[in-house]
């Protein structure tokens, strides 16, 4: 098939090309270069740096990481944060997305009532700001005023509440579970939207042959919607890794009880921002940054090499 | 999904940099940096206005930013050269990094510091104690705070040892209508700084404990803080159910709704309880272990103002700084903001009853700051983080006196070698 396209440009003077070029390619180079590739490079060159109590700096190579990843006062609390990621993103990959592709199934369906409805009240928490999101969820699970004492107690299971977000044991899971429910709408709509796209053709064939509901979503709904699964993982993956917000607004920056709550966006804000009498240590800071930067870059590299590359697409 | 909040915060730094960069000042005005953004009305309305009294012609402007950005924000403002020409100082380490990077300017001219002692000076020194960067403004005191309604309800009277306060708090808890001590450990600071410092100088013996602590002659494992983290560790039963997930913000909504009978508190909570209480109140001192004699209490030095070195009208920033001093200015900000102590020598008389009972103690009691403050959280673990973390596990149930002590102690070990 011929291509239009590369035939109009192949005959363009080359300057009008080169114009062409930096009209359409132009502000988002400069807009990437200045926003996101210039601080993670600043962010980068400032990990080999460290400062003196006059504030000047002077440059140490690789010390801040040999430090962080070396001394125990810092790769203690280093790997309690990374172990505490990475139960944060456990339970999301067990929770939300599973939870997010059942009510994306069930809303495909023929004849569900109030389709938009449904939609809408799902998505609604991941529009909130986290800051109204964990003040919310603070109050409903309190042990003084919070209605989940009284609504376990009316249906008789009482004696199974506890403050779940003041213990030790069961902190983080709750706060990753506040954190499923305000933004399980975006696995739902992305694949509700993916579940769409599938021709009815496939779906009346698989009816013809007797297939119920249930096998149809099984057999045919869900290895066609599997790229996108995979997307919603990928995101989910680097939005946890990132995760910041929730634990800081309920929790605070030292993410208790005893730092069972504690996730590397916590212990970056701690190391570069300091806390009450810890000042900030921005060259130590630029350090764990940098460092969340290649475990998310890592992550990213298994998932092209080893996920990307088998996934199927199909093409209706 | 979530924007990644490195970049957002360091774009708001940025912006708040070039916000205050618009509105650098220049000769015959100030601008005042500040975390107590509460406390803008009062400036504006009260303080400015009593100062202008006396300089009409200087224009000051209260520009305060919100507390927990405070010390970045002040700090990229500092390096961006667009900083106020007043500075408010926080405590101790935050602001002598100020002074070593030549950002503060030294007050030992000012007139009037010679009004302040030396424990009221100590936040804002250097470490031989030769140098004064900021004049000092405020402390809080700690203590307990109680509804009278429920004392007089149940017939019990401020305990004065720490016998009669576990008598109360029985009391309390066998009568069932009030929640005996409220206190919660989710923030954690409350239970070291509410609990731990709260109780606990009378243990240590104050100032004199705090030095030997810096000196290295006492250790965090000695029987005597020991003892004040046992003390603390026997809180729980009386405590609210699920202490452990109850906030600051809902003690102090538990205590103001008049549900529960003893407050462990800060004396800042007194105008929160003025707003909102509907029922007399009274304070008591932490009460004494038994054996003990002299009483002591945390009278902790909080904020101070310093000048900007980089400040281009050094004249009437002095000229402020000297009125700072005066009793005029301790009188309107004592009764202002009642619960923020003037630290000058002279007596300041207080409106308010429970913040006059708790200045009232500093004439029956000895003074002191918090141990952890000076010099004891430079180093890596922090002694202040692992204060909090330490003593809500303690009050938890999740770790022995015995144990917090030895945390603390090996953790400072760490790096803290004290001077021989």
């Amino acid at each position: 098939m011929a291509e239009p396209v590369s035939h109009v440009t192949a005959q363009m003077p080359r300057a009008k090309l080169a114009g062409l070029l930096l009209f359409f390619l132009g502000p988002a180079v400069v807009i990437y270069t200045l926003f996101s590739i210039y601080p993670l490079v600043a962010t980068m060159a400032l990990s080999t740096y460290t400062s003196d109590p006059s504030g000047s700096r002077s440059f140490v190579g690789l010390a801040n990481f040999r430090t962080l990843l070396g001394d125990a006062l810092w790769s203690k609390p280093f790997w309690n944060a990374l172990g505490n990621n990475l139960i944060f993103f456990i339970v999301h990959m067990c929770v939300q997305n599973p939870v997010g592709i059942a009510l994306a199934g069930l809303l495909s369906l023929p004849g569900v009532r109030l389709k938009g409805f449904y939609r809408t009240v799902m998505f609604l928490p991941t529009m909130l700001s986290v800051v109204i999101v964990g003040f919310s969820w603070n109050l409903i699970l309190s042990p003084l005023w919070g209605v989940a004492s009284g609504a376990l107690k009316a249906v008789g299971l009482g004696s199974l509440f506890a403050p779940w977000l003041g213990l030790e044991s069961s902190a983080l899971v709750t706060l990753s579970l506040i954190s499923v429910w305000q933004f399980v709408g975006i696995p739902m709509m992305l694949i509700y939207a993916a579940l769409l796209n599938i021709p009815e053709e496939l779906i009346d064939a698989a009816r013809v042959d007797g297939l119920g509901q249930f096998r149809i979503f099984f057999h045919i709904k869900l290895p066609l919607v599997l790229p996108t699964i995979s997307l919603v993982s990928v995101l989910t993956f680097v939005a946890n890794f990132n995760a910041f917000d929730l634990i800081y607004s309920v929790k605070g920056a030292l993410a208790g009880p005893n730092f069972a709550t504690d996730i590397l966006g916590t212990f970056f804000y701690r190391t570069f921002f300091g806390n009450q009498l810890q000042l900030g240590n921005p060259t130590m800071g630029a350090a764990v940054a940098t460092v969340m930067f290649f475990i998310i870059l890592l992550g990213l590299c298994l998932y092209l090499f080893l996920v990307q590359r088998r996934i199927r697409r199909y093409a209706f | 999904m979530r924007r990644t909040f490195k970049a957002g915060l360091g774009a708001e730094v940025a912006a708040l940099a070039l916000l205050a960069g618009l509105a650098s000042a220049e000769a015959g005005s100030l601008k005042i940096e500040s975390w107590r953004n509460d406390d803008a009305d009062i400036w504006n309305s009260k303080i400015i206005p009593a100062f202008n009294k006396h300089y009409p012609d200087i224009k000051v402007e209260f520009a305060p930013s919100a507390p927990k950005e405070y010390n970045a924000a002040l700090n990229a403002r500092l390096d961006g050269g667009t900083a106020g020409d007043l500075i408010t100082c926080r405590p101790f380490d935050a602001s002598l990094a100020l002074y070593q990077k030549h950002q503060l300017d030294a007050v030992d001219g000012i007139k009037g510091m010679d009004n302040f002692s030396d424990l009221a000076k100590a936040a804002w020194q250097t470490d031989d104690g030769k140098t004064t960067f900021c004049v000092p403004i405020a402390s809080v005191i700690a203590g307990f705070i109680y509804n009278k309604e429920a004392f007089a309800k149940l017939g019990v009277s401020e305990p004065k040892t720490l016998d009669e306060f576990h008598a109360v708090l029985e009391k309390f808890k066998k009568d069932g209508t009030y929640v005996p001590l409220v206190m919660g450990t989710a923030d954690q600071w409350e239970a070291a700084t509410m609990g731990f410092q709260n109780i606990g100088p009378d243990y240590w013996k104050g100032e004199t404990g705090r030095a030997n602590l810096i000196a290295g002659k006492e250790r965090l494992t000695d029987p005597q803080y020991v003892a004040a983290f046992k003390e603390i560790a026997g809180w729980a039963p009386y405590l609210g159910s699920g202490f452990q997930a109850q906030t600051y913000a809902d003690s102090q909504n538990l205590f103001s709704l008049g549900k529960g009978a003893i407050y462990a508190a800060g004396s800042w909570d007194i105008s929160t309880f003025r707003g909102q209480a509907k029922f007399a109140m009274g304070a008591f001192p932490p009460p004494q272990p038994a054996g003990t004699t002299d009483c002591y209490i945390s009278d902790h030095t909080d904020i101070a103002m310093g000048i900007n070195a980089a400040s281009k009208n050094k004249e009437d920033a002095k000229k402020f700084l000297e009125w700072l001093t005066t009793p005029e200015f301790a009188t309107i900000y004592a009764n202002a903001l009642p619960g923020f102590f003037p630290l000058g020598t002279t007596p300041v008389k207080v409106e308010d009853d429970v913040a006059a009972t708790m200045v009232g103690w500093r004439q029956t009691c000895k003074s002191t700051i918090r141990n952890s403050y000076q010099i004891l959280s430079r180093g890596t673990p922090n002694l202040e983080n692992e204060l909090w973390n330490v003593s809500a596990q303690v009050v938890n149930g999740k770790l022995t006196p015995e144990a917090a002590g030895k945390q603390l102690q090996d953790g400072l070990d760490k790096w803290y070698k004290p001077a021989k």
